[in-house]
């Protein structure tokens, strides 16, 4: 678990390469010592508190204590991915993503990219894989590898043929496809 | 004792159900004893280490139902790694190798494995009934073993399990000849469900009293089903995103005016809050209410609903109802007899959705309240004295004050008084969760007070080892205890050794507790399994000379009649 908690290079965010979210520091608190019942303050908290004075009668984002609060993990991705589907201001768009083959899923955050291509790329990255290029009446040619995704309506579609801002609104799930399973989309020989 | 003949005192028996008196029945005398292990049908292990299967059956050969239970509770907070244990397949190869007639069997916190589902089907002709609650390992393909071979099933009930969903068809596999269904709940898988196969399962189950079904299944499809079902006591929506206006809607809300022997409703894990409407009818007849997954339900639909049911007994509920609406709860509900409140936004936004004031309504308005788990963003010294004098009958009182340490918001004291007022109130208190800014003080209270506590979970609270120290020498009964990020040590672990015979089991995380004390405490005590989980460094702990003053990050103690387990992964030392 601790593993996936700390891997930082394959972490995606928008930040700049070197910038450290504040998050981060603060991930396995232990609030043993009663004497530091906040967490540990460091510079960058310091100026992130300055700078949301604003919302003083709000606390700062709060740091993520392992097991707190007390809330069984099934209902925790239960509750946490319908907020996330239904407020896309602020909280991140997080979404499974599957690859046919591996062992286990990920989940990414949709809100992070911009666009298609950043998000591609990503997923690349990620999966250590590639999709090819996009074409709008064949779809993705030069790889075996295609990116889909579920929609509102459980359908499974192409990822790239409608809109950004729609694709984010509707997309519930991403799976890359692979091999002969993902031909029927119109891959093409 | 001896002037009837067995089989009458047996027959007298038969009427003693609870596990508490079937126990101490057999330590009456030894022809009781006798007796009563081969009349007994239906075991409650609490904690599959300390005994084994072959021990268990050699003392119980005429088994019929078995309940499990393996990971320690804070698991279910991410708190023990994925790898540490409860593999409940040796104990159904066991049971399988015996042939002992099992027929019902009830797992939390285990591990399931899809080979352990396949082995269960095809060893017990007379199956009827898995419960599995908080388990994993498992997948579709094990339910497709369990549904196509148990001939007699009549329960599959999953609650709040992580199943790998292979979207197969598992649902399918149930034969046509199978017609015994009375619970069927799979609220928890991901995929899609085969809607064909469902309806048509559903439609020749005439026993079918409780049906909790998943995302997938939409609300055109729900209406299908209770068309098909008139006679549900319990069921569970799935999806419910719906137009109003819809054909589908319409059939709905027919369909459930029929369901005149509905008690308990949940679910909703996708939802038209406009719809909920279509369930008012009803509404008068439910004894049961969660809408803990309901995150979509809130504001006047929720209040709505929450008005037509004047009935209810068990209410769970995200913090989203605010403090406005407990109240309505309050004045509505007056046969509440369990309250849950859990927390809507968990990256802690700020969000003051519920606090002191709400828990203070229902204390007052619900008399009959006797459990409740309340999830909030601040509480008071007053408010808790005040709950205290409302609702002396609590039996579960469990308080979750989302930042931890938070004193009283009014005074800046800490919570001590409070906590100590429902203990000395309460007199029948069994379990106990505190949160908030707590010394000492709090656990002289407790040890003073709460004589029946059985169960007491402590978070970031405390100041020296008198603490916990109060506790164990004051709560007779304490079974389990568990303990994470508070200053006890050494000292407090190993005051009193004898005590923990008396207990299942002791939970201590990022506390004070060392290496060499956990050592000492295995060796004056070789009845106890002492485990130390240390995921980060395997080999840290054998390093020589500094290795006795090293704090412990995880420690785990349980008492056993069968010794170290076999099964341990390398990141738990068993001392």
């Amino acid at each position: 678990m601790d593993e996936f908690v700390n891997l930082k290079e394959t972490e995606l965010r928008l930040g700049l390469p070197g910038t450290d979210n504040v998050c981060e520091a603060k991930e396995r608190v232990s609030c043993c010592n009663n004497n530091n019942k906040r967490v540990l303050s460091t510079d960058t908290e310091k100026e992130i508190e300055s700078s949301s004075r604003k919302t003083e009668t709000s606390p700062p984002r709060k740091a993520q204590i392992v097991g707190w609060p007390p809330v069984r993990s099934y209902r925790k991705n239960n509750i946490q991915s319908k907020k996330n589907e239904s407020e896309h201001e602020g909280q991140g768009i997080y979404v499974k993503v599957s690859m046919d083959g591996a062992p286990y899923l990920r989940k990414i955050d949709l809100s992070c990219y911009k666009g298609y291509s950043e998000l591609l790329k990503a997923l690349e990255v990620m999966f250590k894989f590639s999709v090819g290029e996009y074409f709008e009446r064949d779809g993705y040619k030069g790889s075996d590898f295609v990116p889909t995704y579920e929609d509102k309506d459980g359908d499974w579609m192409l990822i790239g043929d409608v809109p950004w801002e729609m694709f984010i609104c509707t997309c519930k799930r991403l799976r890359i496809m692979k091999g002969s399973e993902a031909k029927g989309l119109g891959c093409g020989v | 004792m001896n002037y009837f003949p067995d089989e009458v005192i047996e027959h007298v028996f038969d009427f003693v159900t609870s596990h508490k008196d079937r126990n101490a029945i057999s330590l009456v005398c030894k022809s009781w004893y006798k007796i009563e292990r081969y009349s007994r049908q239906k075991v409650f292990i609490g904690n599959c280490y300390a005994i084994n299967p072959e021990r268990l059956l050699r003392r119980f050969p005429c088994l019929k139902s078995l309940t499990l239970k393996g990971k320690p509770h804070f698991a279910d907070f991410n708190l023990v790694p994925h790898e540490w244990g409860g593999f409940v397949l040796p104990w159904i190869e066991a049971l399988a190798r015996s042939r002992v007639g099992l027929e019902e069997l009830r797992l939390k916190r285990m591990v399931v494995t899809d080979e352990s589902l396949e082995l269960l089907s095809r060893s017990f002709v007379n199956f009827k009934s898995l419960v599995l609650v908080s388990c994993e390992g498992f997948t579709t393909d094990g339910l497709a073993s369990i549904a196509a071979n148990c001939r007699h099933l009549r329960d599959l009930d999953l609650q709040e399990n992580e199943i790998d969903d292979h979207r197969g068809q598992w649902l399918s596999c149930f034969p046509d000849t199978c017609t015994t269904l009375v619970t069927l709940n799979f609220a928890c898988l991901e995929g899609e469900t085969n809607l064909v196969a469902l309806e048509r399962l559903v439609a020749r189950s005439p026993n079918l009293k409780s049906l909790k079904l998943n995302r997938a299944v939409p609300l055109d499809a729900l209406a299908r089903l209770m068309v098909c079902a008139p006679q549900i006591v319990d069921l569970g929506v799935g999806s419910y995103e719906n137009d109003p206006d819809s054909e589908s809607y319409l059939k709905l809300k027919a369909a459930i005016k029929k369901c005149t022997l509905l008690r308990s409703l949940s679910g909703f894990l996708e939802a038209a809050p406009h719809c909920l409407s279509a369930f008012h009818p009803i509404c008068h007849n439910l004894t049961s209410l969660n809408l803990s997954y309901a995150a979509e339900i809130h504001g006047s639909h929720l209040i709505k609903l929450i008005q037509h049911c004047k009935k209810l007994q068990r209410l769970w509920i995200l913090d989203s109802i605010g403090d406005k609406g407990l109240e309505v709860v309050a004045s509505t509900c007056k046969e509440l007899q369990e309250l849950r409140v859990f927390p809507s936004d968990l990256l802690g936004g700020g969000n003051t959705a519920v606090t002191e004031e709400g828990l203070v309504a229902i204390s007052a308005g619900c008399p009959k309240l006797h459990s409740i788990l309340y999830f909030c963003q601040q509480m008071t010294n007053a408010a808790l004295v005040t709950v205290a004098k409302n609702c002396p009958n609590f039996i579960r009182f469990r308080l979750c004050i989302l930042e931890p340490n938070k004193p009283d918001h009014v005074t800046s004291q800490p919570l001590d008084e409070g906590f100590g007022a429902i203990v000395k109130a309460c007199k029948s208190l069994r379990r106990l969760s505190l949160s908030g800014l707590l010394t000492d003080q709090v656990f002289l209270y407790i040890g003073m007070y709460a004589n029946q506590l059985e169960m007491l979970s402590i978070a970031f609270a405390g100041d020296t080892d008198k603490g916990m120290l109060y506790v164990l020498n004051g709560c007779k009964k304490m079974k389990k205890l568990e303990i994470r990020d508070s200053p006890f040590g050494d000292t407090a672990l190993l005051a009193d050794v004898s005590k923990y015979e008396t207990m299942r089991s002791l939970w201590m995380s990022s506390c004070e507790v060392t290496l060499s004390g956990c050592k000492r405490l295995a060796q004056k005590a070789p009845w106890l399994n002492v485990e130390i989980i240390n995921e980060n460094d395997n080999n840290r702990m054998e390093e020589n000379g500094h290795e006795g003053r090293q704090k412990v990050d995880k420690l785990y103690l349980y008492r056993t009649v069968v010794g170290t387990r076999m099964d341990a992964p390398p990141f738990v030392w068993i001392l």
